[in-house]
This record gives structure tokens, sequence and C-alpha cells, in this order.
């Protein structure tokens, strides 16, 4: 069975329909690029995703449990701004990563130290300790989406919802932020899905790339019919197909017979 | 040049800064002058001398009865009464604020409720606050809060909804209850919210003192200048209110500099 598990999704607002019948299947570890024209629903999709909102029809699942209601520590997310707390500096930041899910959001004694030292760890692997003091304002757009990532991880979600992280930043710093996000993720082994506008970025960082695209069109109502996945790219190695088709083993073969 | 690129050099500044000042009191000097030549008995406006005069005398002499310096007792009164009436708006503008912000039952309930009740004129209520709560601290007290809480409540409650999405989301997502996002989101950030709300607010409060003072009390600024008003005692009322002026002033340059001091990350930006 399929770690996250999207069944039949449909999203209406008044009578305008965004999506309809997404389905889609990703295994535990897999980074899922979303690309699609502008307004065509990718950010409705993660905010599904995310539980933010509820889908007017269907379902997602994440390892079998029941569709949550709200959001929650499985789904960690980064947007494209204000996804970091202003009012904290960053290693507060990723404090709070760690302890806004007790029952004060704080923590005390040796939890709070080792929540600490956490954060630090947490801020020399992202290259961020010199900044520790500061407030996020402070930073440049890549280090403030940096520390959201870093924020993100650091409550250990099971799935990490990005919504085009990189949009606002300069081509340079994104460069820096699709290898910093690979070694992440490499370390990690997080299921991701990331919405992005930049072609190039979904391929680059996706084991596969979703399209979404509106299959049906109404010429005199264009709200009538939503967008779905037209397309389901496997994007490993480069985009070029067929190189991880298993051999079939002696086994399989007297299996077979 | 146009003229909307023309800015005044550092010394420039500080003398236009300081102008308005000069020219009102050459203007009164004057205007004194001219009246007191006139008729030396002339109480509407009093030289400069005489008002720097009086002053002295109020800051400094007792009462001869009660051996109480009373301007520094009328100060002591107001200033209790404003500071509580302040710190009482300001802890239910607050509670009220997040309440309204954060939940939507409580906005449901309550938004509309709030911004009819800061409709009502509070002056008009002062006469029913003396009949329910008499003649003493509370009746004041309460009229300032009356008359600028709901105001605070509905800014600081906007200030709530305007905090982003976002970080609202973010926090969740970090395993937040309700009260954590309260608490260490929403609180924090609308704090300087909070300074800045009271600092707009202390003229109304000042104003509903004032005249809570001048209906019905035995001490207090207000009390006093309406008072000696009887005498058209203008020298003293002047200081009266030089001295509000100033107390106004000192008081929001403090809380400026609070504000300043306790929210570092509000300039981190700049
Ligand atoms: N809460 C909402 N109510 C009504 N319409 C919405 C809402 N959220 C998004 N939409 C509409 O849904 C469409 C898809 O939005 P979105 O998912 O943000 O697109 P994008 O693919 O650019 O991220 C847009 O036309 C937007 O106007
Ligand atoms: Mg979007």
């Amino acid at each position: 069975m399929s770690f996250v598990q999207v069944r039949d999704l449909w999203q209406a607002y008044g009578d305008r329909s965004i999506l309809e019948r997404v389905n889609v299947d990703v295994a535990e570890g897999e980074f899922i690029s979303i690309v699609g024209a502008s307004g065509c629903g990718k950010s409705t999709f993660l905010r599904m995703l995310l539980a933010e909102e509820r889908p007017t029809r269907g379902s997602i699942r994440i390892d079998g449990g029941e569709p949550a209601l709200e959001p929650n520590r499985e789904r960690g997310v980064v947007f494209q701004k204000y996804s970091v707390f202003p009012h904290l500096t960053v290693r507060d930041n990723l404090i709070a990563g760690q302890s806004f899910g007790t029952r004060w959001g704080a923590l005390f004694g040796g939890a709070k130290a080792a929540a600490r030292a956490n954060a630090d760890d947490m801020l020399a692997k992202i290259g961020l300790n010199h900044v520790a003091d500061q407030y996020p304002a402070s930073l440049s757009g890549g280090m403030q989406q940096r520390l959201a990532i870093a924020q993100a991880l650091i409550a250990k979600p099971r799935v990490l919802l990005l919504d085009e992280p990189f949009g606002a930043l300069d081509p340079g710093t994104r460069v820096q932020m699709h290898e910093f996000l690979q070694a992440l993720r490499d370390e990690t082994g997080m299921t991701v899905f990331m919405v992005t506008h930049d072609l190039e970025e979904g391929f680059k960082l996706g084991d596969r790339v979703l399209v979404f695209d509106k299959p049906r069109w109404d010429p005199h109502d264009p709200g009538a019919y939503g967008a779905t996945i037209t397309y389901d790219f496997d994007a490993r190695d480069g985009g070029i197909p067929f190189q991880h088709l298993n051999p079939p083993t002696t086994k399989d073969i007297t299996d077979a017979l | 040049m146009r003229l909307i690129n023309k800015t005044p050099a550092r010394a420039g500044a500080v003398f236009l800064a300081a102008l308005p000042f000069i020219v009102i009191a050459i203007a009164y000097a004057i205007g004194s002058d001219i009246r007191l030549s006139a008729n030396p008995q002339d109480k509407l406006l009093p030289a400069p001398s005489t008002i720097w005069d009086t002053a002295v005398r109020l800051f400094t002499e007792p009462d001869k009865r009660t051996r109480d310096i009373l301007l520094w007792k009328d100060t002591w009164a107001s200033l209790i009464r404003l500071g509580v009436g302040v710190a009482v708006s300001a802890v239910i503008s607050l509670t009220l604020g997040m309440v309204i912000g954060l939940l939507p039952y409580a906005r449901a309930g309550l938004s509309g409720f709030v911004a009819v009740l800061s409709m009502v004129p509070p002056l008009a209520l002062l006469p029913i606050l003396f009949i329910v709560f008499g003649l003493g601290e509370l009746s004041k007290i309460v009229l300032i809060v009356i008359g600028i809480t709901p105001f605070m409540t509905r800014d600081l409650a906007q200030r709530v909804l305007d905090i982003p999405r976002e970080q609202i989301v973010k926090a969740q997502t970090l395993g937040a209850s309700s009260g954590v996002i309260a608490l260490r989101v929403a609180l924090p950030q609308i704090l300087p919210r909070l300074i800045s709300n009271i600092r707009l607010s202390l003229g109304s409060a000042w104003l509903f003192l004032i005249a809570a003072e001048a209906v019905a009390s035995n001490v207090g600024l207000g009390y006093r200048i309406f008072l000696v008003r009887r005498y058209l005692a203008m020298d003293v009322i002047l200081t009266y209110v030089m001295w509000i002026t100033l107390l106004a002033f000192v008081i929001d340059w403090a809380l400026r500099r609070l504000s300043r001091r306790a929210f570092p990350w509000m300039e981190a930006g700049l």
C-alpha cells in the first residue's frame, strides 16, 4: 500500500470547480514536484494535503490513517513567505519547532537545553550559526527559506509540503537552495511535495513530476470544470525512462513456471 | 527642484520644529501686554512672569489648611485614575481582541457587538455611571475604560486577523494547540500594537478623566481647573494645562521607548 494515497479528490469554491478527480499514490521517501499553469489549483491541492482545507469529495490518507481534519505534526510546510516567526530569533524559531507541541509551547530545564543544542546543530548544518541571535527580518530571502525548511524538518514531519519555496529568490540563490534541499533530503529520506512554476526545478529535484491541467474546458463557463493530474512523469535519472526495471530473478521465473 | 524633494538641514529642522512654539509664545506675550496696558487688573491673559510666579507657587507652596501641595496631590490622584483605567482597558482589549481575532465562534458572536459598543458616546453615559457607581473613583475609571476599550479591542482583533495565515498554519504543523498559538504566536506580535494603541488612546483617556473630574470630584487636575475657573484664575489654569501637556508628552515618550526596547524584532528589517 502506498504511503500517501489521494483518492477521487474534488474541490470547488461555490460553483467554481478547482480540482476534480485527482488520484495519486506516492511511496514513502518520494520527492513529488507539482507544476501547472498559474491559478490551476496547485496551492489548493497542497492546502488539502496539509488538511488546512477539506475536499468537497474524496480523501487523502497518509500511511493508511484517517483523513486529517486540521493541520498537524504529520505534515510540515514551507510557504513562499511568512513561514518563520518574525518575533523569534533564528535559534528560537528552531526551538519553536520542538517546543510548540508542548502544553505551554515552551520547554524547561534539561529539555530546553537539549532543544537548544539540537537547534544549534541544525544551524551549523544549514550554515546559519553566525546569525543565531538575529531576527528573521534581517536575513536574506534565501537564508529565511533555509531557516523555514529547517524549522519544518526539526519537528520531524512525515510529509514535507513546499509551496513555491524558492519562488521569490534570485537564480543564483535558487541553485544553492536546490543543493541544500537535496542534501537534507538525501539525509532524511523525507517524502516531499513541492509546488513550483519552474519546470526545470521540478525535474531537477523531483522523482516524479505531476502536471495539473484542465482536461475539459467549457468556453462559456471557464469555472465549470476543474484541473486534475494530466501527466505523471518519472523524473529520476534526468528524466530518462526505464532505468529501474528489475530484471527477473531465477526465483521469479521458477515461481512463474 | 520640486517642493516635495526639498528637505531642511538638521539645524533648519530644529529651528522649524521650535518655530510654532516661539510664534505662540510671542503672540501670547504681545496680546497679554496689550490687554494689561489697557487694564492692569485684566485676568484673561496674565503676563508670562505672573504665570511663572504662579507655577512656582503651585509646585512648591503647601496649602495653608491641609499643608499638602495641591498640585502634586491633584497630579497623583489623576495619574492613578488614568493609569488604572488604561491598564484595565489594556487587559480587557488584549484578551477580547485575541479571542475575537483567533476564534471564529467568538468573532461571530462578539465583533458586531464591539463595533456597536464603540459607537456609544461615552460621555453621554457619565450620568448613568455616577448613578450606578457613585461619585467616587470607580465611576471615573469606568468612564475611561468604557471610552477607550471598544476602539482598542477592534484594532487588536484586526491585528490578530492580519497575522499572515501562513504563520498560523505553520504553528499548527509544529503541533501548537490553540492556546500555544495565542500565547506564542499572536500575543507577542500583538503587544507592540497594544502599546501604540495605548499611545493613541491616551488623548481620549485624558479627555474622559478631566470631564469626569470636572463634574464630580474633590481632587484631581481636571477638578482643580474647573474649580479655579470660578475665580477666573487664568494663571492657575494655564499652569495646569501646560503641566498636563507635559505629563502626556512624557508618558507618550516613555511608551515609545518601551516599545523600541521591548520589541527589537519590529525594527530588525529596517
Ligand atoms: N478560498 C478560496 N475561495 C475561492 N477561490 C479560491 C480560494 N482559494 C483559491 N481559490 C481560487 O482557486 C484557483 C486556484 O488557486 P491556487 O490553488 O492558489 O492556484 P495555483 O495553482 O496558482 O497555486 C484560483 O483561481 C483561486 O482564485
Ligand atoms: Mg499557488
